[in-house]
């Protein structure tokens, strides 16, 4: 039994949802009691879907349980064929209807419907969202293509010469961060390789072009957290080569022109050769000098988490403080990551772990998920959302993608625009008594005024009715500071000349300094002992 | 359930298919369906109820679904801090690998210990905490001996087995009822308790009302704080602010309390209906009621007039939701001239309704229960010009041209009284009106 306030992931039949509502021509009954249907609402309020997700719910009740909840669930099915007339059906029960062992499977395919039926066992009390997304997804490629699956040891036909090559493109969701715009930037990166797009699923397609998925050269896979698993099925069962490269970010996206280019067998050196993203750029010029070195945390899913740590180091000049995703199927990949940029990834989906690392590592940006944005927003730590779980404004109105050049645009906006500007910065670290002009009055570029800029941690869950002014950053961290540490007046009063998006890394700095050089009480002299020794 | 669609509205009497009756329900026509419905579960109402009851945490025992659902029912984290959490059972729990019981203790204890300003928990049961029949009465009892007298724990069911959106607000006040003070016996009412969850400013505005009556001992059920818990016994009247209370009226009753049968308080005619019914049990003068329900009656009156010629003629339907639509359709028929086709609710409540349904025009079909396909069958034969539904319902709807009106903002918008009342009467207004604006 785990306490949980807020939760990354939704159980694993939404992920089926986020699949099946991607789809056009499928139908997924779930057997599921009444109140389940709130689900409808992150799709249709969430990614503001003009249609309800196709789902029919059999919302039994608890009468049903003493009669027969097994003819609901056939009833259910026979009624949804009936009316929507799917190319097929996708079956299967949430958290309660799991623990009433209805078999949905085998319910469904005693209707002897005209179409295919497809099952997905989804254990509830041990799996979330992205491995349902992901299982699902799999079990229908292999159901609906299954068939017409090359004979064991066969090889694929080659490619016809002067024939365009062709790819599918894998691992879009409904409700999936950016996959809408994701898919049209790849997709026309990759036309102007010369490659061709055959199905891009699950977003989009039908189960007829499931069916049909073999008949591509090659597989994209856009987010191995929904596709990895169809797609190393495709491989085995099609000779179909996948990538592994994710394209965000433009060293990613060069790296991935590269990889398929390799996969096609096309010339992409020109492509190459064209600076099409502005980001390096901009990132070269003057203004960008402010960002040298930034802190940033990044958090989210595995994809996205490794691929901002990346852009974050190598194309903005960041230093990557710490990382980590809630997704434990792609621990490993996020741990490789993390020693990479020298730092200890954190494995958690328990948000109150995520939000202490936070506080214990004041850093000055935050790349994360609505949860980070939150934390964040009421630490006052600038915040940009680079994954799921998402929210409302993370379905923007004008096309945003994540992956490819474009991507890269978008990117840079979104991640400095939360930041300081240059000469603001320093104009605020100049003059620090200027009435008007000062960090409590907020970021003037932002339009909105901070109501409390706390460079002390508050607790999490605890009502704190005092700030812990002389105390630092309740954690667990391995280097705690001894609490009895004690800040002179004068030193405290200097500690806050220091603008408010380096004052937390200050009184670390400054903490860590006094501990190890074994100074208590904390004077202004310490404090600038300290900033001598770390230097900025 | 789920058979084909009928493209024409249903016969009676089909095995399978909806029936019509009118059983107690007056002159008007009952539709009783079953089907798949688009409602909410009782696990919901904790959206309000935690922000009402300022030192009650709650602790849904459950699955990952009913943390999600409370996640995205709760407009998604507008609370830092919420005063409500899911314990998560996990397989462990059900493989019999853990004992759920010590499991809940520990999870108890660290929440308790955590939020030392809690002085109320409800163990709130969840679609399969009721399956795997965990008995969280008896946990609540064992772990209120642990945590006594800082803390006092009960439980209650909010799954959607047993619960539809706001009967998991009956549930939770129906949970204090046994642990409410006795009130001294006496011949005469001594004392009014108003249930059900208001807005605090409605509270206040009521409050201000009752006292200027010169009713003794007004008080609220639930309260704001857990100490402020209402007394309750044989000279108790009470007094339902809210339609779907039907097992906390009934233990109220066990405890001795009667019921003041009222229309519920929407709109100038509920409101003064609602107080007038108060008022006549306690034996207040005409002239005093008069006198202090006068200047809100008018004010609301004359408030309610700009809305009277937006919306009258305006044909409305509701899905069902909240128990609330039968008292909505009969504010939005008689006092602003909309016209009612089909109110869908959950359930009907004969007893707790009989004045609401007495003062509804007859004409439009009364649904309970109903199949969310079939009915949008009907909606979209029908083509109201607005219509009342759920999230999950809304921006489809409003994708094939129809006005609609999220039903949850009637929860958690202050509507009650007759200040409210043309803020009432505006949410209705509004879509209709955004409407004619948008030209692009």
């Amino acid at each position: 039994m785990q306490l949980t306030v807020w939760t990354y992931e939704g159980p694993p039949h939404v992920g089926a949802m986020r699949v099946a509502t991607g789809m056009r021509g499928l139908h997924y009954v779930l057997h599921a009691p009444q109140g389940d249907t709130y689900a409808d609402l992150l799709f249709t309020m969430i990614e503001r879907r003009t249609e309800r997700p196709p789902v029919t719910y059999t919302t039994f009740q608890a009468r049903d349980l003493g009669s027969d909840t097994a003819e609901l669930f056939k009833s259910a099915c026979a009624g949804a064929y009936e009316r929507f007339k799917p190319q097929a059906l996708l079956v299967g029960a949430s958290c309660t209807a799991e623990l009433i062992q209805d078999d949905p499977g085998g319910l469904a395919h005693a209707l002897g419907l005209p179409i295919p039926v497809v099952p997905v066992e989804l254990p509830s009390y041990q799996k979330k969202e992205n491995w349902g997304a992901s299982e699902t997804f799999y079990q229908l490629v292999r159901n609906l293509a299954g068939p017409h699956a090359l004979p064991p040891g066969a090889e694929r036909i080659p490619r016809a010469d002067g024939v365009r090559p062709r790819c599918n493109l894998l691992g879009p969701t409904a409700l999936g961060f950016r996959h809408r715009d994701d898919i049209r930037e790849i997709t026309g990166l990759l036309g102007q390789m010369g490659i061709d797009v055959h199905v891009v699923a699950p977003m989009g397609a039908t189960p007829e072009d499931l069916a049909r998925l073999g008949e591509a050269d090659f597989n994209v896979v856009l987010y191995p957290e929904t596709a990895l698993q169809a797609a190393q099925w495709l491989q085995r069962s099609y000779r179909q080569p996948f990538t592994r490269v994710v394209p965000i970010g433009v060293g990613a996206t060069r790296d991935f022109i590269r990889e398929v280019a390799g996969l096609a067998g096309v010339d992409a050196t020109a492509l190459l050769e064209a600076s099409i993203s502005r980001m390096p750029w901009y990132a070269r010029s003057v203004d960008s000098n402010y960002l040298t070195g930034k802190r940033v945390f990044v958090f989210g899913d595995a994809t996205h988490v490794i691929a901002a740590a990346r852009i974050a180091r190598d194309e903005l000049g960041f230093t990557v403080v710490g990382l980590g995703t809630y997704a434990r199927e792609f621990a490993r990949e996020v741990r490789e990551a993390a020693k990479e940029h020298g730092v200890e990834a954190l494995i958690s989906d328990d948000y109150l772990d995520i939000e202490a690392r936070i506080i214990e590592l004041q850093p000055e940006l935050v790349l994360g998920t609505q949860m980070e944005r939150h934390v964040a927003k009421r630490l006052g730590i600038a915040c940009a959302v680079i994954s799921s779980p998402i929210h409302v404004q993370d379905f923007p109105a004008r096309y945003a993608p994540q992956m490819g050049f474009e991507g890269a645009n978008v990117i840079f906006d979104t991640w400095v625009h939360p930041l300081m500007m240059g000469l603001e910065e320093h104009l605020l670290t100049m003059f620090r008594e200027d009435f008007e002009f000062n960090d409590s009055a907020g970021r003037s570029h932002l339009g909105r005024h901070l109501d409390v800029v706390p460079d002390a941690a508050p607790l999490p869950m605890a009502d704190v009715a005092e700030p812990v002014a002389a105390e630092p950053a309740q954690s667990a961290s391995t280097d705690a500071i001894p609490a009895k540490l004690v800040w002179a007046r004068d030193a405290e009063a200097e500690l806050n000349k220091i603008p408010f998006f380096v004052r937390g890394k200050a009184r670390r700095n400054t903490e860590r300094f006094a501990t190890d050089k074994g100074v208590n009480p904390i004077t202004v002299e310490t404090l600038y002992d300290a900033k001598a020794h770390f230097g900025r | 359930m789920n058979a084909p669609v009928p493209t024409s509205r249903p016969a009676a009497d089909h095995d399978g298919l909806p029936q019509r009756d009118n059983e107690n329900c007056g002159p008007h026509a009952v539709l009783r369906d079953r089907g798949q419905r688009e409602v909410f579960c009782g696990l919901t109402g904790i959206v309000w109820l935690h922000r009402k009851i300022q030192d009650a945490f709650f602790l849904v025992i459950g699955s990952r679904t009913c943390a999600h659902l409370l996640q995205s029912a709760a407009g998604v984290m507008i609370f830092a801090e919420p005063r409500f959490a899911t314990a998560v059972i996990d397989e462990r729990d059900l493989a019999g690998l853990a004992d759920v019981h010590d499991e809940l203790d520990r999870v108890v204890g660290r929440l308790l210990e955590r939020r030392p300003d809690i002085r109320m928990l409800f163990l709130v049961g969840s679609c399969p905490s009721e399956v795997i029949k965990l008995d969280l009465s008896r946990a609540a009892a064992r772990l209120s001996g642990l945590h006594a007298p800082d803390v006092r724990i009960l439980a209650y069911s909010g799954s959607g087995i047993e619960t539809t959106f706001t009967q998991g607000e009956d549930a939770c006040l129906a949970a204090l009822v046994p642990g409410l003070p006795a009130a001294e016996a006496a011949p005469a009412p001594h004392s009014l308790m108003v249930v059900g969850a208001l807005a605090d400013v409605v509270e206040d505005q009521m409050r201000r009302m009752l006292v200027a009556f010169g009713i003794p001992n007004v008080q609220f059920l639930p309260p704001r704080r857990s100490r402020d818990l209402p007394s309750v016994g044989p000279g108790t009247l009470y007094l339902l602010a809210q339609p779907f209370l039907t097992d906390t009226a009934r233990a109220l009753e066990e405890r001795g309390a009667q019921r003041i049968a009222a229309p519920f308080p929407l709109g100038v005619e509920g409101t003064t209906l609602w107080l007038n019914a108060a008022a006549e049990a306690f034996g207040v003068s005409p002239e005093r009621f008069r006198e202090v329900t006068m200047p809100g009656r008018n004010r609301a009156t004359q408030a309610l007039e700009r809305y009277r010629t937006e919306l009258a003629g305006k044909r409305i339907s509701f899905f069902p939701d909240s128990q609330l639509e039968v008292p909505l359709a009969r504010f939005l028929a008689r006092e602003v001239g909309m016209v009612p086709v089909e109110i869908g609710s959950p359930y009907l409540h004969r007893q707790h309704l009989k004045e609401e349904l007495e003062l509804l025009p007859t004409g439009p079909l009364l649904s309970e229960g109903a199949d969310v396909d079939r009915q949008l069958d009907r909606c979209r034969e029908d083509r109201p010009d607005i219509v009342v539904c759920g999230l999950g319902l809304a921006n489809p709807l409003e994708s094939e041209g129809m006005t609609t009106k999220w039903s949850i903002e009637l929860l958690f918008t202050p509507i009650q009284g007759y200040e409210q009342a043309a803020d009432l009467a505006e949410l209705f207004a509004r879509p209709l009106i955004r409407r004619t604006k948008l030209v692009a």
